[in-house]
């Protein structure tokens, strides 16, 4: 990727309206490549409604738009996620080589996965610093780390032109997620995508995150990462002290 | 169809079939059973038990509208009203009103005594009480052509839209974020779903045969390891309790969707076993 890259996913006037309530008011940023926003805000602020727009799972007024490298509109978007605390049924048979696997081309997962599959799911894993032994582990039977891992492995496959991490890391220990945010340090570096995160972790966001949008239902403000952590508005939407971060 | 009976009278040179209604019905079986087995694998991991329970207590409606219209095949009149049941629970589940056990729930009851009501109105009950739980050694060889056909065009939907359909049950949000037309997908799936029960419903029985749908996917969900083995494991497990389970009841002189969900039910208990043992 160049310095002339010109990959972004910008959002513009997007509203979102649930049963006559306001759920998202105009809500405007752009994400260039390389960069990781951060996207800050209290429980209710709209952040997974705005998740769930740039999904395309909830109807929404206004604009999202994607760009290639040359700047080019993108109609259909590969967005990369890795959702929060997923919601699955534990006991269910499907593998990390099921999931995996089940992007890769149109042999059903149920017939197997055959030899080449396996081993390009085992390289996947591999750049997100897991081994193979994952890959017959259902996905009910990872742990946290583990499982974040594989759900990172998938989003990246096929590169998207959007990373979006969902609390990422909620499921995870302390160090497992200082782990976890050094290794989208490095795919930002190696890869260049542009990176959506949503954290409540203001420790690891200062450290992971470029920039930052606080949003309230709309972006109250943004900017680079520092300055809006050390904004009046953030510290109030997070209940600390006004003299410090 | 007389070929294909007396290479069944060679393979099989025992008493029972002697019978052509055994000969169709071991066929409607061979039919059957893999259907169910294979599309079992999703209704459980989509938790969808209890729909398709509903949409088997739907088909009475179906028989009654059929009844009313003057139809003597009922099939049309049952997948008519299926789909629109189907497609109907689907959007209610949509619109997030109530929760899904509740909204099935008011779907269930609605249709069934919809359907008692209509057809005692129109004559008497008892009339069509067979259907309650089917009768397999009536099915005649065009309906095993129509089962054929069903069959390969599962099989074609497994094969071309599994992986997304897997994708979805494992989580919506992931699917739609590659792409997966995660509504188009649902939809598709309990056509598919209504489409197998409705016309399996006169063999099988409305009383049974969700238990035919669930219970050999629940039975391979114990000791399954991957989804290959899950989608191998039902299939095997549907395909042998059919046949052990018609044979069985041809020397028992027992209803056969009941014996056949016997079966199931004892593969269940013994994968349940088996997994408990595993786990210690």
């Amino acid at each position: 990727m160049t310095d002339h890259c010109q990959c972004s996913v910008t959002v513009r006037d997007v509203c979102v309206k649930k049963g006559g309530e306001l759920l998202l008011d105009h809500v405007s940023f752009t994400v260039r490549h390389g960069e990781v926003a951060a996207l800050l805000g209290r429980n209710g602020a709209g952040k997974t409604t705005l998740l769930k727009a740039l999904l395309g799972r909830i109807p929404y007024t206004g604009e999202i738009s994607f760009h290639g490298p040359d700047g080019a509109a993108i109609a259909k978007p590969r967005i990369g996620y890795v959702p929060q605390n997923m919601s699955f049924d534990r006991s269910s048979p499907v593998t990390a080589a099921d999931l995996l696997c089940a992007r890769m081309g149109r042999r059903p997962v149920w017939l197997g996965h055959g030899k080449r599959r396996l081993e390009k799911a085992a390289s996947l894993l591999a750049a997100v610093g897991a081994g193979p032994e994952l890959l017959e582990k259902r996905l009910g039977s990872l742990s946290g780390g583990e499982l974040q891992r594989v759900l990172l492995a998938f989003a990246l496959a096929p590169q998207p032109d959007l990373l979006l991490l969902d609390e990422p890391v909620s499921a995870v220990d302390r160090k497992g997620a200082g782990v976890f945010y050094s290794l989208i340090s490095a795919m930002r570096r190696e890869h260049d995508m542009p990176v959506l995160l949503v954290s409540h972790d203001l420790a690891h966001v200062e450290d992971a995150a470029t920039r930052a949008i606080l949003l309230d239902r709309r972006v109250v403000c943004s900017g680079p990462a520092a300055e809006v952590m050390k904004s009046a508005a953030l510290r109030e939407a997070f209940g600390l002290p006004k003299g410090g971060a | 169809m007389e070929t294909v009976y007396q290479v069944m009278e060679a393979l099989l040179p025992f008493d029972w079939m002697e019978f052509d209604y055994m000969k169709n019905a071991l066929l409607a079986v061979l039919l059957i059973t893999p259907l169910f087995g294979l599309v079992g694998t999703m209704v459980v991991n989509n938790r969808l038990s209890f729909f398709s329970d509903a949409l088997g207590h739907s088909a009475l409606t179906g028989i009654a509208i059929g009844v009313l219209l003057g139809i003597d095949n009922y099939l049309a009149s049952m997948l008519g009203f299926a789909l629109l049941f189907a497609l109907g629970i689907s959007m209610v589940l949509d619109s997030g009103a109530s929760s899904a056990d509740t909204v099935i729930g008011v779907f269930s009851s609605t249709g069934l005594a919809l359907g008692v009501v209509l057809l005692s109105a129109s004559g008497g009950f008892a009339k069509y009480s067979a259907y309650l739980v089917g009768d397999i050694l009536t099915v005649q060889p065009e309906e095993i052509l129509l089962l054929f056909l069903v069959l390969l065009a599962v099989l074609a939907v497994w094969v071309l839209l599994f992986n997304q359909l897997l994708l979805v049950s494992v989580n919506a949000d992931l699917a739609a974020s590659k792409g997966v037309r995660v509504k188009l997908l649902e939809k598709l799936f309990v056509v598919i779903v209504a489409v197998i029960v409705t016309i399996s419903i006169k063999w099988v029985g409305v009383l049974i045969i969700n238990s035919l749908l669930v219970l050999p996917a629940a039975a391979a969900r114990n000791v399954a390891r991957s989804m290959r083995g899950y989608h191998g494991i039902s299939v095997l497990i549907s395909m042998l309790s059919g046949v052990a389970g018609l044979i069985l009841s041809y020397y028992l002189g027992t209803a056969t969707g009941g014996t056949i969900v016997l079966l199931s039910a004892a593969a269940f208990f013994a994968t349940f076993a088996l997994s408990k043992l595993r786990a210690r």
